[in-house]
């Protein structure tokens, strides 16, 4: 879609510092979603939700990063939101027309409409949007969509220290994307590699609007592997469905006929 | 597009839908009249006044919104060539440091051997902390040491903090504390 | 920095990408290391032993940019022939005096030279006479850098022990990665590349603190690095304006501008003050312009030749008035009213139990702070009150809390990291009763000027009178104009009022007044240089009209070594500042930091004295000689060049010296500041270490009341190896208790191996990692762990140690044992076995360790 705009996230120039999570909860006034030490890392945040819309992730690992000299260990770190999705499971799960697709392609939960039925929550393949439990309505990352209305930045591509997070027009980011890729292999980084940058490598959302640079396997951040929205298959299920009904409804007129046959001898 | 109040055809979703081909009714004609409006709160800002981040020393650029006298956003300034926009957690975190409700807002008081804090009035409180250094100074006075040399001043008070305070701040914390024969002057440089 | 300096470090980011090689050197594997290219895990307490292998393997190799150390540093200085080094006596160098416990520094003079130290120690004759010092003659030195007593010479024969394998043993550091390293460094220093080095308080935060700078400041010079775009050093400070409160200082013994307050004993008056610290060469021969000049700004008209322009109403000092001697001053009774504005010290600096118990001696605290902090709340809210050993009825202090502005409800400038000065504006008015500490303080001084009024016959109370108090109002609130101070602060000719250009411009006859003249020139023209914002995309990549740097908007100091000695850049790569023949003055990018038409052919006369003796290739204005210092001959307490010292509480003994510590070192022997064992103390075999994480701030009033940073880093915690873990039993998420002798205090468990055990002379060595934020106020709270550190000072600038010391770790929540402040008077108690720490000669130190120290404990309670 033209005019088109998202999220590039190149995970190999996170520092972790959270800056990204605290921007937006700056700008969206967002509450806090309890203090709670997990002992997992740095990550007190542990997943997104509906009152965290930017989450990073610190994977320990005991393996090496390839073009770092630290002896058999490595720390990723990878700030995780709504990938805004070009198939988006919450969007065409809605009932009500709550959740639509804006004019920059990203995907909006209008809270004025929401009326906390759920029914996005068990469609989202990466578990992003969620319920407020104090007010029963869904909330997510809005891409910041009363900012790109006045051609601002989102609040976290903003705050980013290192541009890990990088926003702009969607052609744009895929085509720095694709370059970054190339620059990190040749200088020996062969495990980058990018997640969910178009339909051809993510055919279950069909591309993701916010997608990522990762240093190691989809599941070591959390991430599905091959995420699938439920709405994509919906079509299948609908001519299975046309296939079967038809198929029913010639064995019912044939069993007619067959019996009217079966009747003049 | 127009938020029709009584019915009109250019308003009914199904003819939007046709128009905008927006078949599955999933794009922008359903959207509500809050999200047709919705625009930054900071585009009706009444100013955007320029500050420093207080936090650490790298000293990042700090844009402060204000409307109806409240502020509404502390977000990075872009001009900065240090920062270029950008903050980190604590930086991004300003508006609640600022307009959080742990701000305590009248001067507490605390007796000899109480068990309470008490609020009293600012000008009261000057006037008191004025007294007992007055009284202090003049009781723990040292004109010369014990050898003879001149010292002019009074060990008996002592003052601690400036790395959060500004330049000018500091300035005259040292300035009237040194009149007054105060030595024992420090700050968070020696911790 | 990445923890630290999250926005800084992406300059270092950027540098990565463009191919630098990002070493990181540090005892855990931090959110930095995760980002570099080379993570060196260090012992804590170990770095000069690392630095100076550093040294070692550039000499050895002949790594050192010749050109360079030759023109522009003193290594081709010769040393007199009495200089004995520790080589000569195992870690002591010459000089050692039994009777002071403390070194006589004119065992470590040049020959026949006293070059008067840039800052620091200046010495003073047995009866307290100013040392006569000569400006340094160029004579006494060595081009080929041959002569055996030169500097370079005794420094490579100082610095032979560094071996990689000494590094090892030392630092836990294999040898082949410090190799890497060492080389990684060399190869990307000299005409055409450069190496920085960026540090914080891991390095300063030592009893040898001064000297780990010090170290890496001759690695950097060895290297050619100082003064040059991309290297040099930069200290990372901490706070929003710390610079700005070291420059215009709330410290006891400077005045602004790095001009020493009056000591007692030896500045008897303004012309033995003036004679004492005016350096005969070098721009410090600017000194007496500049102290002059401050005292018409503080005291007015009533500052006059005749009366020394008031130099008698200033106080002096007797000793060393720090922040620890002060707070046992308080402990000990001395200490009646105290000021804390903007600090939590009972959480912020060591051993808070020792800090309550002073508290508890005040006969009044004023606190200033957005909200109650542990320091104002001492009282009812703490340990040992929690244990009952302590009762809130039985304190008698009166406590003030003042609640304090924000910065967006104030004018005024922020000093940076970077020396820039920035000026932030009020954005709304304070709520309620907060006021900025520039309305207190100027009210409060308004109001002692009141009370004195009837008393201005007795001399001692004619400063008050005096000191120049009057600052335009505004606003509903009447609140003085941070920009009036600011005005003062730049300086002003006294005929018009009219602000001076800069510090060139100050005069020592009384015509020129000045508040601070490293920031003479903020405010020239009338125009606040700090409130300057032009963006950056309008400027060049130095960005000098973004706000003002001192000393003269100077982004990068000694940038006149960036040039060679016949002033061109030493590479077209790396150039920033050059003589232009043309013009007749030095140009380029930076503002040169050097005097602008001084020709770089420039030879002092014989005669020359002050800052006419700064030849055409001394880039190094403020050192009497105008070379960068590889040996220090003046100016430092603890010796003229770094040694490895293991800190006050170690697990080994000294790998390189007999001499343990720094002998140097400040301690306070007392029962409320007991110290473990120098090495070995089988009750506390692991090595601990304090820092920050990005999530929070300093002692935590600002970010533990913020839900949006408190639910990122909710629990105070420490971080242990899986090694260690094992070892002790601790469960990731589980709770430990970590002990000293000090306190104990408790921590949810994060086992990871960001943290590794190191190979110390054989033996594994664990490490255990304390963040330093928590405390009882607040949404986030936990123990503190400053709380465990005792008070141990280095000698030079009396800076607390903390960066290493010992302790031990058990599973499970605190038993809620007594801390070590609560027990009984403060007797002096001599461990018998304290000699551990230092050689026989040093052994012997009366209570007074430095020349100026704190008076003997006052009374008993």
């Amino acid at each position: 879609m033209a005019g088109a705009k998202g999220f590039f996230t190149d995970t190999t120039l996170c520092i972790g510092c959270k800056a990204c999570e605290v921007a937006c909860k700056q700008w969206n006034q967002l509450p806090d979603d309890g203090l709670l030490f997990t002992g997992m890392s740095y990550d007190n945040t542990v997943h997104l939700g509906a009152s965290t819309w930017r989450h990073v992730a610190f994977i320990e690992r005991p393996v090496p990063l390839s073009t770092q000299d630290a002896g058999a260990f490595s720390w990723l770190f990878s700030s995780d939101v709504c990938k805004h999705c070009v198939r988006a499971g919450c969007l065409e799960s809605c009932p009500t027309g709550a959740i639509i697709r804006t004019e920059f392609d990203s995907v909006y939960v209008q809270p004025d409409i929401c009326n906390g039925c759920g029914y996005c929550i068990v469609n989202c393949p990466f578990g992003v949007i969620d319920r407020r439990s104090e007010d029963g309505r869904a909330w997510k990352c809005t891409l910041c969509y009363d900012r790109l209305r006045e051609d601002m930045t989102p609040a976290c591509a903003k705050a980013c220290p290192t541009e890990s997070i990088v926003f702009g027009d969607l052609d744009e980011l895929r085509t720095r994307a694709r370059v970054r890729v190339e620059k990190l292999q040749d200088a020996g980084m062969r495990e980058a590699y990018l997640y969910g940058e178009d339909a051809a490598s993510q055919p279950g959302t069909e591309g993701l609007n916010a997608f990522f640079l990762l240093l190691d396997k989809p599941e070591v951040y959390n991430l599905p592997p091959d995420p699938a929205i439920p709405t994509k298959g919906v079509g299948r299920s609908w001519i299975s469905m046309a296939a079967a009904a038809a198929g029913i409804a010639l064995m019912a007129v044939g069993s007619v006929f067959f019996s009217k046959l079966g009747g003049r001898s | 597009m127009p938020s029709g109040d009584g019915f009109s055809l250019s308003n009914w979703p199904l003819f939007r839908q046709l128009k905008q081909r927006d078949l599955f009714g999933l794009e922008q004609t359903a959207a509500s009249p809050r999200t047709e409006a919705l625009t930054a709160r900071t585009a009706s800002a009444d100013r955007i006044v320029p500050s420093i981040c207080p936090y650490c020393a790298v000293g990042c650029g700090q844009l402060v919104y204000v409307k109806n006298e409240k502020i509404i956003d502390i977000e990075g300034d872009p001009a900065s060539p240090i920062s270029r926009g950008c903050l980190c957690p604590k930086g991004a975190a300003t508006f609640q440091l600022v307009t959080g409700s742990h701000r305590v807002q009248h001067v507490l008081y605390r007796r000899p051997h109480g068990k309470e804090w008490e609020t009293v009035p600012l000008e009261q409180a000057v006037d008191m902390v004025a007294e007992r250094v007055k009284r202090t100074r003049d009781e723990t006075w040292e004109g010369t040491d014990e050898e003879g040399h001149p010292v002019r001043r009074t060990m008996g008070i002592a003052h601690l903090g400036g790395a959060t305070l500004d330049n000018e701040e500091n300035y005259l914390i040292k300035k009237l504390f040194t009149a007054l024969g105060i030595v024992q002057i420090e700050n968070q440089a020696r911790v | 920095m990445a923890e630290c300096h999250p926005v800084g470090f992406r300059w270092v980011m950027e540098a990565r990408e463009r191919g630098a090689t990002i070493i990181h050197v540090d005892p855990r594997f931090t959110r930095t290391s995760a980002v570099a290219n080379i993570h060196v895990p260090i012992r804590a307490g170990s770095d000069i032993a690392f630095l100076g292998g550093i040294v070692r393997y550039i000499i050895e190799n002949e790594r050192y940019f010749r050109d360079y150390v030759v023109h522009y540093t003193n290594a081709p200085a010769i040393v007199s022939a009495e200089f004995q080094d520790t080589e000569d006596l195992d870690g002591l160098f010459g000089g050692w005096d039994e009777e002071t416990g403390q070194y006589h520094k004119k065992a470590w003079r040049y020959e026949g030279a006293d070059p008067e130290p840039a800052a620091g120690v200046k010495e003073s004759d047995e009866e307290g006479q100013p040392i006569q010092h000569n400006p340094f003659q160029a004579g006494h030195s060595d081009p080929t850098l041959q002569h055996p007593r030169c500097v370079f010479q005794i420094l490579k024969r100082h610095f032979s022990r560094y071996t990689p394998e000494m590094v090892e043993q030392t630092c836990g550091i294999p040898k082949s990665l410090f190799l890497k390293v060492a080389e990684t460094l060399c190869r990307n220093s000299g005409r055409e590349r450069t190496s920085a080095f960026c540090y914080a308080v891991g390095w300063t935060q030592h009893s040898m603190g001064v000297q780990y700078i010090r170290t890496a400041a001759i690695v950097q010079l060895l290297l050619g690095n100082i003064g040059r775009p991309g290297g040099g050093i930069l200290a990372l400070r901490g706070h929003a304006s710390i610079q700005g409160s070291t420059d215009i200082p709330t410290l006891y013994n400077l005045l602004p501008g790095y001009l020493p307050m009056p000591k007692a004993k030896q500045d008897k008056d303004l012309a033995t003050y003036l004679a004492r610290n005016t350096s005969p060469s070098g721009w410090w021969g600017e000194f007496p312009k500049y102290f002059v000049s401050l005292l018409k700004a503080w005291f007015g008209e009533a500052a006059t030749k005749e009366n020394g322009w008031c130099y008698d109403y200033l106080p002096a000092l007797t000793g060393d008035h720090s922040h620890m001697n002060t707070v046992v001053n308080m402990a000990d009774g001395g200490v009646k009213g105290y000021f804390v504005m903007g600090e939590n010290p009972v959480v912020g600096s060591m051993n808070g139990p020792l800090h309550r118990k002073g508290l508890r001696q005040l006969e009044w605290l004023v606190v200033r702070d957005f909200s109650v902090t542990e320091t104002a709340d001492f009282w009812r809210d703490a340990p040992e009150i929690e244990r009952g050993e302590i009762r809130t009825e039985d304190i008698g202090t009166e406590v003030f809390f003042f609640p304090a502005a924000a910065h967006v409800e104030k004018d005024g400038a922020f000093t940076n990291t970077q020396r820039l000065l920035q000026w932030h504006y009020k954005s709304v008015e304070p709520p309620g009763d907060a006021a900025s500490e520039l309305d207190f303080i100027y009210k409060l001084g308004l109001r002692l000027k009141k009370l004195y009024a009837e008393e201005y016959g007795q001399p001692r109370n004619r400063p008050i009178r005096d000191v120049t108090w009057d600052y335009p109002l505004e606003g509903p609130k009447r609140e003085p104009k941070a920009e009036a101070v600011l005005r003062e602060i730049n300086g002003y000719t006294v005929a018009d009022g009219k602000p001076v250009e800069g510090f060139t411009s100050l005069q020592d006859d009384g015509s020129t007044a000045c508040g601070c003249w490293i920031y003479s020139g903020c405010y020239r023209d009338g125009h606040n240089m700090a409130a300057r914002r032009k963006p950056h995309w309008e400027q060049n990549w130095v960005a000098p009209e973004w706000a003002w740097a001192w000393p003269h908007n100077r982004r990068l100091l000694y940038n006149r070594a960036s040039a060679d000695p016949e002033g061109k850049p030493w590479s077209d790569r790396k150039k920033l500042v050059w003589w232009d023949q043309e013009k007749g003055e030095w140009v380029g990018y930076d503002t040169p930091d050097f005097i602008v038409k001084r020709p770089p052919w420039f030879h002092p006369s014989k005669d020359a004295c002050g800052k006419d003796t700064i030849g055409g290739t001394d880039p190094f204005v403020m050192q009497a000689d105008g070379k960068g210092w590889l040996y220090a001959a003046t100016g430092l307490q603890d010796g003229p060049l770094p040694v490895h010292y293991e800190p006050q509480e170690s697990v080994v003994k000294n790998p390189l010296y007999g001499q343990q510590c720094n002998p140097e070192r400040v301690e306070w022997w007392r029962k409320d500041n007991p110290y473990h064992r120098a090495y070995d103390d089988p009750r506390f075999p692991y090595v601990i270490t304090t820092y920050r994480l990005t999530e929070h701030h300093t002692a935590g009033a600002m970010s533990r009341w913020l839900s949006w940073l408190s639910e990122l880093q909710p629990e105070m915690f420490c971080e242990v190896s899986p090694e260690l873990a094992a070892e002790r039993g601790l469960k990731n998420g589980g709770w430990a208790t970590i002990r000293t002798m000090r306190a104990e205090i408790e921590a949810r468990v994060l086992v990871t191996g960001r943290m590794r055990p190191l190979r110390i002379k054989g033996r594994l060595v664990h490490q255990i990692g304390l963040p330093y934020h928590w405390s009882t106020k607040g949404l986030a709270r936990g123990d503190a762990a400053n709380d465990l550190i005792g008070f141990v000072a280095d000698p030079n600038v009396s800076i607390q140690e903390s960066k290493a010391f010992t302790g031990a770790i058990e599973p499970g929540r605190k038993s809620r044992r007594r801390s070590a402040a609560i027990s009984g008077p403060p007797v002096r108690e001599i461990d018998p076995k304290r000699w551990q720490r230092d050689l026989p000669p040093a052994r012997r130190k009366p209570e007074s360790q430095h020349s100026f120290k704190a008076g003997e404990s006052k009374k008993e309670h």
